[in-house]
């Protein structure tokens, strides 16, 4: 007897021819997350994944908590695994789930079964569990309509599966299944969202983070490595490229007027991505940006900082509010990462009056003043590398 | 090669230190409190190590608590001298300079309804003895000011106060948080007038994990740490004794206190001459200031700017002691500093080893970040 994991993929189901490559890709990046905490099976029936831990004291709980965190996952459910007998089910099915019964007012059993060998029918199995549970717990009442526990008992091949409600999962499509994007990070709150929300779409990502030391510190290098860190739980591993920006921005700060600093170099930030992008086979970049947030966040603000760019530009934040930003960050724990004070190269040399109608020309002809080319690629060569993973 | 100028932070352990904690560990590892041989030879490595302190503090064994370090010492101290006398009286006194360990137990101590006295130093880091006088009254149970300030190093009459408290009737502890001051100044706790002492292992190069509070005979404190009766009850816990034995190695270490100082004035003068080099730098140190501690405003490089572009070079300041999470100087403000300056302001700690070289190297890098950071 042991506990086991099913779960049901969600838009998995619709994907018709593609859908077996979808569920190997979904089944591999549940394998990476769960290899850790010991050896496990992984049976794909129908719409569903069976994960069976093979190793002994593998614990479930945490077990359970990686699964939540896997894109692709419609909903899936702790389960019971007995022996194919009315006495196993009949003995264990209140005992398992006691915890969620003792709380309920309401509950409702369905039985299943797919070994029509079994003596049993499916309503029959329903009213005998049924039977046993109200024994062990009078105050529940039956509810077939909407009942506060759905109490599922599944007759299959080899052995009988006992379980309770579901929990949701995190949706989206697997990681990979939608290609490589590259999320430019900053530490704020806003990028690490995007960077969640895109790969629930089943982005794999790569990240860019600008670093200005003496103006930037150390300790907000690291503050981006703990953020992918908790955002890799979702994604799978990320690959970081922190680029040494300190020289564009001494260079922007000497030769171009104040009001468009921060333009200036976002156009940068965009032009040095891509060229990462390019080189990692990416094929899109990501931003954190939300609509009139700030003033480079501008309708014309955001054309100006497309136009340094060929690459689509996918900003998931652009109709949000803060609020509902931060909801999300709170959800998958970046928020209170993201808070810690440390300067990060957005906030250096801000202008006090920075433009929010800029005109592309007259960016263009500032930019004149500055060997871009050669800034860029010199950024870029300072560049470090460092591998993410949760 | 680096340049270590944070040691009012901490300290680099001097190798007599090192060498005495790896000996505890490895050899003498026993519970002072075990009755074999192990834990004997241990005790009396205990024992040694209250001798080297009671004697650079002209004191008795006896008067010698172990800690964790200084802020276990002030906590100790505070929170039991409150509990021992909380019904004699409801003052408490402090000033706005003292370290948060002292100043957030006061707030602590509020809270439970004391009536605490925060004094206001004077531009020059300074609190009046007439402000301590007017604050004190029959009905104060605690006095606690810090010798030596941690931010910009100015000095307290500390060697007044006791006669404050006693021409006002008081029965008042006078607990001083010597953190900074020991072993840069002479501290007779005795001559001194004072109750209760501070200190630590770590700023005069011990390791960290061990510091002590002086407590007078006549002193009476309740325990807030409470087990197996270690420190004479004061402080229950098996002492750390790595820590301890590299603290008194290093006590024992620290050689001539009057030289050692004449050597941090010239160095510091040296380098204050040098930086008026420097446009737009102002000194946020008092000129009477215990010289191994610089506070310095460099106009137009923040605080964590400066700190970033020295580290880069290997030259390790700190800013202020003003927390780097966005927290302002309490100390600087309360001196009257302005914003402005308290936002660019860098801390430089000395120690006996630093020298001339290491202020050049210092030197250096503050003109070097200055040219490249203010703005064209």
């Amino acid at each position: 007897m042991k506990e086991i994991i099913l779960i049901k993929n969600g838009e998995l189901a619709l994907k018709g021819l593609n859908r077996s490559t979808f569920e190997d890709i979904l089944i591999k990046n549940i394998r990476r997350r769960l290899k850790p905490l010991g050896e496990f099976e992984y049976r794909k029936e129908q719409s569903t994944v069976t994960v069976v831990p093979l190793s002994d004291g593998v614990d479930m709980d945490e077990v359970s908590d990686r699964v939540g965190r896997v894109f692709g996952i419609a909903c899936y459910s702790r389960a019971l695994q007995t022996e194919k007998n009315m006495e196993a089910i009949l003995e264990n099915a209140p005992i398992y789930l006691a915890e969620q019964l003792k709380n309920a007012k309401t509950f409702k059993v369905e039985g299943k079964r797919s070994d029509k060998k079994f003596p049993l029918t499916s309503p029959e199995l329903s009213a005998q569990v049924g039977g046993a549970i109200l024994e062990k717990f009078p105050h529940l009442k039956v509810d077939v309509k909407n009942p506060e526990v759905l109490v599922t008992v599944e007759i299959r091949e080899k052995f009988a599966f006992i379980r309770g409600n579901q929990t949701k999962g995190a949706g989206g499509m697997p990681s990979g299944t939608a290609g490589r994007a590259t999320i430019l990070i900053s530490g704020g709150i806003d990028s690490p969202v995007a960077a969640y929300m895109m790969a629930k779409r089943g982005l794999s990502l790569t990240a860019v983070h600008f670093a200005s030391p003496p103006y930037t510190s150390p300790q907000s290098e690291m503050k981006v490595h703990d953020l992918l860190r908790q955002v890799s739980k979702y994604s799978g591993n990320i690959t970081l490229f922190t680029v040494g920006f300190t020289e564009i921005q001494e260079q922007i700060r000497d030769n171009c007027p104040e009001d468009i600093f921060t333009l200036v170099m976002r156009r940068f930030m965009m032009r040095i991505a891509e060229k990462i992008a390019e080189r990692e086979d990416c094929k899109a970049l990501i931003t954190g940006e939300s609509l009139g947030q700030v003033a480079s966040q501008t309708l014309l603000a955001l054309s100006c900082t497309d136009a340094a760019v060929s690459m689509p530009v996918f900003r998931p934040l652009i109709g949000m509010d803060k609020d509902e930003i931060i909801k999300i960050s709170r959800k998958i724990d970046t928020f209170d990462i993201s808070i810690e004070p440390y300067e990060d190269c957005c906030t250096v040399f801000t202008p006090k009056h920075p433009k929010t109608k800029p005109q592309l020309s007259v960016l263009l002809a500032a930019e004149e003043a500055l060997d871009a080319d050669a800034l860029i690629e010199r950024a870029i060569e300072n560049t470090k590398l460092t591998n993410i993973c949760f | 090669m680096s340049v270590y100028l944070d040691n009012s932070a901490t300290t680099k352990p001097c190798q007599a230190a090192v060498k005495k904690a790896l000996e505890m560990m490895e050899r003498t590892f026993g519970n002072p409190s075990s009755l074999h041989m192990c834990g004997i030879e241990a005790k009396k490595e205990l024992d040694e190590a209250r001798r080297t302190l009671s004697k650079f503090l002209s004191c008795n064994d006896s008067e010698i608590y172990f800690t964790s370090g200084g802020t276990a010492a002030n906590n100790t101290a505070i929170f039991g001298t409150a509990r021992a006398k909380r019904r004699e009286g409801k003052k408490i006194v402090t000033t706005l300079l003292e370290h948060p360990s002292v100043l957030k137990h006061f707030e602590l101590l509020e809270s439970l309804g004391f009536e605490a006295v925060y004094l206001k130093p004077d531009k020059n880091g300074k609190v009046s003895l007439d402000s301590i006088s007017n604050a004190v009254d029959a009905n104060t149970v605690l006095v606690s000011i810090m010798a030596v300030n941690n931010e910009v190093g100015s000095i307290q009459e500390i060697s007044k106060i006791k006669e404050i408290i006693n021409n006002k009737k008081s029965a008042a502890y006078f607990h001083c948080d010597a953190v900074q001051a020991f072993g840069k100044i002479p501290l007779s706790p005795r001559k001194l007038g004072i109750d209760l002492m501070s200190i630590s292992g770590h700023k005069i190069h011990g390791i960290k994990g061990a510091g002590a509070l002086f407590v007078d005979r006549n002193v009476r404190l309740l325990p807030s740490i409470l087990g197996g009766g270690q420190e004479n009850g004061l402080i229950s816990g098996t002492e750390p004794m790595p820590a301890i034995c590299a603290f008194a190695a290093a006590v024992n270490d620290i050689g001539n206190i009057e030289k050692n100082l004449e050597k941090a004035t010239e160095l510091r003068d040296y380098f204050l001459e040098k930086i008026k080099n420097i446009d737009g730098i102002t000194l946020n140190s008092p000129s009477d200031a215990l010289p191994y501690i610089i506070n310095i405003s460099v106009k137009g490089v923040p605080s964590q700017v400066m700190l970033n572009a020295l580290s880069a070079e290997g030259i390790y300041v700190s800013a202020g002691s003003a927390c780097s999470k966005g927290h302002r100087s309490g100390v600087l403000s309360s001196m009257g500093v302005n914003a402005a300056q308290i936002d660019s302001a860098v801390r430089i700690s000395l120690s006996k080893s630093t020298d001339e070289k290491d202020m050049d190297l210092l030197y250096n890098g503050i003109a070097d970040t200055v040219k490249r950071v203010r703005r064209k």
